[in-house]
């Protein structure tokens, strides 16, 4: 075994699977090297060990513990999580309400933001503009976002319902203070931010080669095929990607919500705007019961990470890659 | 011939001159530009009404039927002044705090991220791919579970109601804007490292002088998103600060709206005025910005 020299400053053998983890160091790098790049990593690591692995080991601890602001709690073992599954009506209203919220929009958000990019992917004069005007909503704060729609859709003077009445309908919703129809605001709201999507989808049909359509024309193909047949699959990883962003987005909605529904965190008229981050917010935050609202928020991260996982699965079969 | 000289003036050559494509086209580019224009208007009619609103004195009614979507009648602009100068709601306060936010993430985010990216890029070493594989999947880890304990550790740390929590993790990178950087400086040439390097560069003179400089167009998009992300934050804001001289615009705005009673004009105005920065910094970086947004999406 020849050892260039200064290629390794410790003679301890290293423990087999440490070596078969991290390998030897490669071909032609210097010890230099290596220390300079940990160096330069130095304000990662050290974040990753301070910002994420301690407070995730601590969230495991919390979670076990009557932990409140302000008063250290003691170990209850698996006590908040029974009482969540059995004993707390808001976390499974909470629960249904974010599910619904989920899959009512994911797909309905992902639907609009396709239709318009493939509107603004038309070779057509002043396509940028329209990109440009369609793309604002999404560098706005959601804070702006939400006073402007909870003024705009206020049930007795909003200009919405002065705009649905003038065109007829005498007596349109209430609402964000309706509760049938308070989510439907929420969403309406969203739409509004659809043109952030959109562009993302934009750049993923700009990147499909144009000769795949005129192939297809050659062969005959109308515009339908063409889009079931070329743009459809060859989009499919840019659909799987903003799929799975929409997703993890409409799980943890939470910041407009408290914008609508006060800083107390109430869940709107009838609980109707109780979402899971919302109900979160306001065990942890509003009444102070940390190690509750830790419990709250393992839970949902598993539901996440299923979600997720389901959405890799179904990858397999949905999403084309032109390498493969 | 006759054609020839005097083209006649059909849809066709209108559209070809326009720039449309050939071929029974008008039909379809009006239909395409009638849905952009409903959405348009979708997008365009809330900020007129906005504005519309807040340039209405006090005595004006501000809600109106039917709803007026753009400032035709008043053109009160000392309801911006009023705004602004409120003792007790101190806009420009909140705006400076914002901004002060805003900068030290800005530079904590375009040093850390290009700091950490640089070594992912262009240097050698053991375990490089499995600390990458790290970063990504730290890219997928759901921010509500860090929610609780980092604020418990925060507040342990006697941090809360300082500026603190808000700026110092900006200083230890985030995977999203690393992997952004790594993927821009490794289209650099590796020429340029080596021929430094032989000229007796050492690590740190390379990625000052060469590598940061050249990976300027991807550390604006950093700066840009920063920016955006800084000044729209609500949720920081609110969980870590306590005294009102210390709010940031956003969360200043959210409290107001819990408050307000019926100054619907004043409330626009701020509301105005809180997006305008944004939107500068939205028209300035427009190109970049979507051109970093487009090449995540196709890249994830």
């Amino acid at each position: 075994m020849s050892r260039l020299p200064g290629s390794g400053a410790s003679t301890a053998p290293r423990p087999a699977y440490l070596s078969r983890l991290i390998g030897r160091r490669p071909a032609g790098s210097s010890q230099g090297e290596e220390r300079a790049a940990f160096l330069f990593l130095v304000p990662w690591l050290a974040g990753l060990i301070f910002f994420l692995a301690v407070p995730l080991g601590y969230a495991v601890w919390i979670s076990m513990t009557d932990e409140q602001l302000l008063r250290s709690g003691r170990f209850i073992g698996l006590d908040n999580y029974v009482e969540i599954f059995t004993r707390d009506p808001s976390f499974l209203h909470s629960l249904r309400i974010t599910l619904q919220w989920v899959v009512l929009t994911t797909p309905l958000f992902m639907a609009a933001g396709l239709g318009l990019s493939l509107l603004l992917n038309q070779k057509l004069p002043g396509m940028n503009v329209f990109r440009t005007i369609l793309y604002i909503p999404a560098v706005l704060s959601g804070v702006a976002v939400a006073i402007l729609w909870v003024v705009l859709l206020n049930g007795d003077a909003g200009a919405v319902n002065q705009l649905l009445a003038s065109l007829g309908w005498t007596n349109p919703p209430n609402w964000f203070e309706d509760a049938d129809w308070a989510m439907a605001a929420v969403a309406i709201m969203g739409m509004w931010g659809v043109g952030g999507g959109a562009v993302i989808f934009l750049a993923g049909l700009q990147n499909i080669p144009p000769h795949l359509y005129e192939a297809a024309s050659i062969d005959g193909a109308g515009p339908l095929a063409k889009f079931r047949h070329i743009t459809l699959p060859m989009l499919s990883p840019t659909l799987f990607f903003l799929f799975i962003n929409a997703l993890i987005d409409s799980l943890v909605i939470i910041g407009p919500l408290i914008v609508i529904v006060g800083r107390s965190g109430s869940g709107g008229p009838e609980d109707s705007l109780l979402f899971y981050m919302l109900y979160l917010y306001r065990v942890g935050f509003v009444e102070g019961q940390l190690g509750y609202g830790a419990a709250l928020a393992w839970i949902l991260t598993v539901i996440g990470c299923i979600l997720v996982y389901l959405t890799f699965k179904a990858e397999k079969r949905f999403v084309y890659y032109e390498t493969e | 011939m006759a054609e020839r000289t005097f083209p006649r003036l059909s849809a066709r050559a209108t559209g070809k001159r326009l720039g449309l494509p050939p071929g029974g086209s008008l039909l379809h580019a009006a239909l395409v530009y009638g849905l952009l224009l409903v959405m348009t208007a979708f997008i365009l009619l809330p900020l007129g009404w906005m504005l519309t609103a807040a340039l209405k004195p006090d005595t004006a009614p501000v809600f109106t039927f039917p709803p007026e979507w753009f400032p035709t009648e008043y053109f009160h602009w000392q309801t911006f002044v009023e705004t602004l100068t409120a003792t007790d709601d101190p806009y420009l306060q909140y705006a400076f705090n914002t901004s002060i936010l805003v900068f030290v993430n800005m530079v904590g985010a375009v040093l850390s991220n290009s700091l950490i990216a640089y070594p992912f890029a262009r240097l050698r070493f053991r375990g490089r791919n499995l600390l990458f594989s790290l970063l990504i999947a730290t890219l997928l880890l759901p921010g509500p579970v860090l929610l609780i304990p980092q604020f418990l550790l925060f507040f342990n740390l006697g941090w809360y109601g300082t500026y603190l929590p808000l700026t110092v993790p900006a200083f230890a990178g985030s995977a999203f804007f690393v992997f952004l950087l790594r993927q821009y400086m490794r289209t650099i040439p590796k020429e340029l490292d080596e021929a430094a390097r032989i000229d007796g560069a050492g690590h740190w003179t390379i990625y000052w002088r060469i590598i940061l400089p050249l990976t300027a167009p991807a550390l604006t998009v950093v700066a840009v998103f920063t920016f955006l992300g800084t000044w729209n934050d609500f949720f920081g804001p609110l969980l870590y600060l306590d005294d009102p001289e210390e709010f940031t615009m956003a969360l200043a705005l959210a409290t107001k709206r819990s408050r307000v009673g019926t100054e619907w004009n004043l409330l626009m105005a701020a509301n105005l005025l809180s997006i305008i920065p944004p939107l500068v910094v939205y028209f300035l970086a427009q190109k970049k910005l979507i051109g970093g947004i487009a090449s995540v999406g196709i890249r994830g």
